[in-house]
């Protein structure tokens, strides 16, 4: 391990953007994590004063801040609405890629990362195994959400209603796919992330039926590697340019006009993290800045490409929940609402706090269930008061999230993908 | 006593969750919104109820620990930056609206219900709570007692100090002293509550606060006017008030602020304009057509290009969101951004632009000055990088000088912000040697040991 002087060193590099922050303290009154500890050390102004302490040497306990840095959804909510424009996520994710590199990755962030993510065929090989075994650990609590917990006792599950691995993953159904451009005229390459994939692959199906019913071609290659935000969140650098590597060489072999995608966490990923976080060769950074400039959200393209516009209101109701990485990092809040309103027989009821984080902020959830849970309620609760019978968002990560504490809530609200929602609607 | 037994009597009180010893949580409680150097407490205590907290301001006092609550930690004066060694007590976790009553129209609140919610609860039952501090969303309400925070609704509504009917607090003792009451009128004893009114921390330490409500305006109606000159728009000012108008709201932003949030939000702002006025009339809405009218013929004969009224809540909202870009917007330019809080008399404005001026060329640095014209209260902002060390030294030098101008002209050290830390130095010129004597025989016998929030305000 490195001395703490290098370390500090090494974050002085975020000195330039550190100093931005102003201290107001604004941040207090947007961060769900600050909402429910209340610790200065839980919001955006004191994780920034802590690596600010750090780097001047200030302070001498890597360590506790390195544990209070990873206490964070990564949500966004704090550059969003902060008033001096401090790029938190930047610096918040450049931090955990220096602590990693101070640290060393945990051996079984390692094991995962790099044995697995970074393998997309083994990766695929293995949950195809688990999604054909898991019924032996786990059981069935609600039929309509399509959720489970532990059978036995299981630490990384704990008290979790969690939805299964599909039984059939989409690219089993659909290894890959490269149809030409119908009446649109336009093609879209169609990057499925994994958690549409191995868990929602009906959300992935909607997508393709909803393309094609507008005659958009698509182009979707075979083994696709995950878009790399767990790698990077955990400051795993190495692993996440591996991955950007794998998808660039994929994507870069067909032509298309856009790149969409229908997991909100992906389409952030790709736009602003890929050509910002990769430290390969300049020359795949502008591949990158090419890529990132035609990828977009689902409903995005359907809205502003395509024009799809709303219809007449009525039928069953419906309640948005904003996923952050589509509202905070890419601003888009009001294209999957009207995709909402353009699906036939869903009415669209707007929920208290729409914007605010589901709680799930990725690996958050597993380090700090009870944390990522107390948040998610507060989100439950604003769903079920809103009285809609089913809840719709852009992002699977968030449907997992919504889905676990619907479960545990006994709710009796559906969790849906807005695309699923039009889909059925063309049908 | 031994540093950890003394953490066991604390864990004792407030359970040893609500106990911060370690480094870092330290440091996230060693700085507040000032631009001042941060200073490490020696421990963070959190109570969560009233018997907690008296309990944990005796356990300083006999310890002689120096104690400094914090609410939310966003005063622009280091008000909440901790003694060295001292202990920080935080209050949000005393954050519950005990009593809000609709009759008799006040409310009763733990210090650390934050500004914005509170005013919300309140809106909801009907009933309309008008300090709105820039920070009210996060700001606490023993913050705003504490620091007597003003906001923009100052001019015609006045400032907290305006609403608190009482305080109960808890002196280095551990007693409960009670003021005040949930009438209108009270005259029983010394106006303890007075006292405690932007005292900072260093007098008691608040346990309940009794506000007064009032009912909800009916309409309103905002408009924004162009000037030629600052001159203009500041005798425009004066000339309404002459006119027995009072607005709730009439701010001031100068070209270089407009300018600047043109640039951020691109909403059409006149960036040639000299100055702009912000104005907004409320009450009963007869009143209000008639006012605005008025306002919209003063403004034109004293110079304004052009007048445009709010039709409608969109167009309303655009007016005020100017005036809430005014800050991200002049942040965003430099890393560092100080926010001064120079107040004259309302006739004085003109004069204090024109030393606002002569500051910004004689140090030779940027200021954007907007603020509060209605109640002659200006947020000079002066923009720079801390790391800088020659230009930050003429920073402190240009902050002096906006002082010394204010004063002449017959003003004051701060309009709402406080004095804390970072303007104690300069309480002798505003008040008087004898003045801060005797505010320090007071302190020290209500805390003859000195441990509330010391070195603030009197030093
Ligand atoms: C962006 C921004 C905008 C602002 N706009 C305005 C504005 O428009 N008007 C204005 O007046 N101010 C403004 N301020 C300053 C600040 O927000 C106010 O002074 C506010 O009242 C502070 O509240 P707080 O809860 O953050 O208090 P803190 O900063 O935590 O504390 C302020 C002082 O109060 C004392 N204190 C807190 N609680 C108690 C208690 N229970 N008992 C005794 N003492 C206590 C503290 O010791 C300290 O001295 C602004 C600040 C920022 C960052
Ligand atoms: S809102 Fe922005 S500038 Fe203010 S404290 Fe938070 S991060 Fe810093
Ligand atoms: S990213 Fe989200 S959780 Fe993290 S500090 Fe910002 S608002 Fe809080
Ligand atoms: S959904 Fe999550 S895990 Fe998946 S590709 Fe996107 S980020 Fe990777």
């Amino acid at each position: 391990m490195a001395d703490i002087n290098k370390l500090a060193q090494m974050l002085k590099e975020l000195d330039d953007q550190l100093v931005n922050c102003m201290r107001c303290g604004m941040c207090q009154a947007v961060c769900p994590l600050f909402a429910r500890t209340g610790k200065e050390s839980d919001v955006t102004r004191g994780k920034l004063a802590l690596l600010d302490g750090l780097a001047s040497e200030m302070l001498k306990d890597p360590e506790g801040v390195n544990e209070k840095l990873n206490r964070c959804l990564l949500c966004g909510t704090c550059q969003a609405n902060c008033p001096s424009g401090v790029k938190v996520m930047d610096i918040f994710l450049k931090a955990r890629a220096i602590m990693t590199g101070y640290f060393g990755l945990s051996p079984v962030k390692k094991a995962i990362f790099r044995g697995m993510l970074a393998n997309p065929k083994l990766f695929n090989k293995l949950l195809d195994f688990g999604s054909k075994f898991q019924g032996l650990f786990t059981k069935k609590v609600d039929d309509m959400l399509g959720s489970s917990c532990a059978r036995f006792q299981a630490p990384v599950i704990g008290d979790r209603h969690f939805k299964a691995l599909a039984g059939k993953p989409l690219h089993k159904t659909l290894p890959e796919l490269n149809s030409s451009a119908g009446k649109s005229g336009i093609k879209v390459a169609f990057f499925v992330g994994c958690v549409v994939d191995k868990i929602f692959p009906n959300v992935g199906e909607a997508t393709l039926d909803v393309l094609k019913h507008h005659g958009v071609g698509v182009f979707m290659p075979a083994n696709q590697a995950c878009c790399g935000i767990p790698a990077i969140s955990s400051g795993d650098t190495k692993t996440f340019d591996n991955l950007v590597d794998q998808n660039l060489a994929l994507f870069e072999k067909g032509e298309f006009d856009y790149l969409i995608t229908s997991c909100a966490s992906c389409t952030s990923t790709i736009k602003e993290l890929w050509p910002h976080m990769y430290q390969g060769d300049s020359a795949k950074r502008m591949k990158l800045r090419e890529l990132a400039d035609k990828t977009m959200d689902i409903s995005q393209f359907l809205v502003d490409v395509l024009g799809v516009k709303a219809g007449e209101p009525g039928g069953e109701s419906v309640t948005y929940h904003d996923p952050c990485h589509l509202k905070n990092s890419l601003g888009i809040t009001s294209q999957p609402r009207t995709l909402i309103k353009a699906s036939s027989g869903y009415d669209l009821k707007e929920m208290a706090e729409a914007g605010t984080c589901c709680g799930c902020g990725g690996s958050f959830n597993i380090a700090h269930y009870e944390l990522s849970k107390q948040i998610g309620e507060r989100k439950a609760g604003n769903i079920v008061d809103s009285g809609a019978h089913i809840v719709a968002t852009s992002c699977p990560a968030c449907m997992l999230q919504i889905t676990d504490m619907l479960s545990q809530k006994k709710a009796g609200v559906k969790v849906k993908h807005v695309i699923e929602l039009y889909a059925e609607g063309l049908r | 006593m031994s540093n950890t037994a003394l953490i066991k009597e604390f864990e004792a009180i407030v359970g040893a969750d609500n106990v911060m010893t370690s480094e870092t949580d330290r440091h996230t409680y060693s700085y507040d919104a000032a631009v001042l150097d941060s200073v490490m407490p020696a421990l963070v205590v959190r109570p969560t109820n009233s018997e907690q907290l008296g309990k944990a301001v005796k356990l300083c006092n006999d310890n002689g620990l120096p104690l400094t609550v914090r609410g939310a930690g966003t005063n622009l004066s280091g008000g909440t930056i901790p003694h060295p060694g001292g202990v920080v007590v935080l209050t949000n976790g005393l954050n519950r609206i005990l009593e809000l009553n609709e009759e008799d129209m006040y409310a009763v609140v733990e210090p650390g219900v934050v500004t914005a919610q509170f005013a919300a609860e309140a809106a909801k039952r009907g009933l309309f709570y008008p300090p709105d501090p820039g920070s009210q969303t996060v700001s606490t309400i023993g913050g705003n007692v504490a620091e007597n925070a003003g906001g923009l609704r100052g001019l015609k509504y006045g400032v907290t100090k305006d609403y608190v009917m009482g305080v109960d607090f808890w002196d280095v003792n551990g007693e409960l002293i009670h003021s005040g009451s949930r009438t209108v009128k009270c005259v029983t004893g010394y106006n303890l509550a007075g006292l405690m009114v932007a005292s900072e921390g260093t007098l008691g330490v608040f346990d309940k606060i009794i506000l007064k409500l009032i009912p909800p305006v009916k309409a309103a109606k905002s408009m924004m006017a162009i000037f030629p000159s600052m001159k203009a728009a500041s005798e425009t000012v004066a000339a309404i008030i002459a006119n027995k108008i009072v607005p709730a709201t009439l701010e001031l932003m100068d070209n270089f602020t407009i300018r600047t949030v043109e640039n951020f939000r691109k909403a059409g702002l006149p960036t040639e304009a000299a100055a702009l006025l912000l104005i907004e009339v409320d009450g009963h809405p007869a009143q209000v057509e008639e006012d605005a009218i008025k306002v919209e013929d003063i403004c034109k004969q004293n110079k304004a290009s052009e007048v445009k009224v709010a039709n409608d809540a969109a167009e309303r909202d655009a007016v005020w969101q100017a005036r809430r870009d005014a800050l991200p917007a002049l942040a965003k330019l430099k890393p560092t951004c100080v926010l001064e809080d120079a107040t004259v008399p309302r006739s004085k404005i003109p004069a204090m632009i024109e030393a606002l001026e002569e500051v910004s060329k004689k140090y030779n640095l940027t200021i954007g000055t907007f603020g509060h014209a209605g109640d002659g209260n200006l947020h000079p902002t002066i923009l720079t990088d801390k790391r800088d060390k020659k230009e930050w030294e003429r920073v402190e030098e240009a902050v002096d000088m906006i002082f010394e101008r204010a004063l002449a002209l017959g003003g004051t050290l701060s309009g709402e912000h406080g004095i804390g830390l970072a303007k104690s130095k300069f309480m002798i010129n505003e008040t008087s040697a004898g003045t801060l004597a005797y505010a320090r025989r007071m302190k020290s016998v209500l805390d003859p040991k000195g441990i509330l929030n010391p070195g603030k305000i009197i030093g």
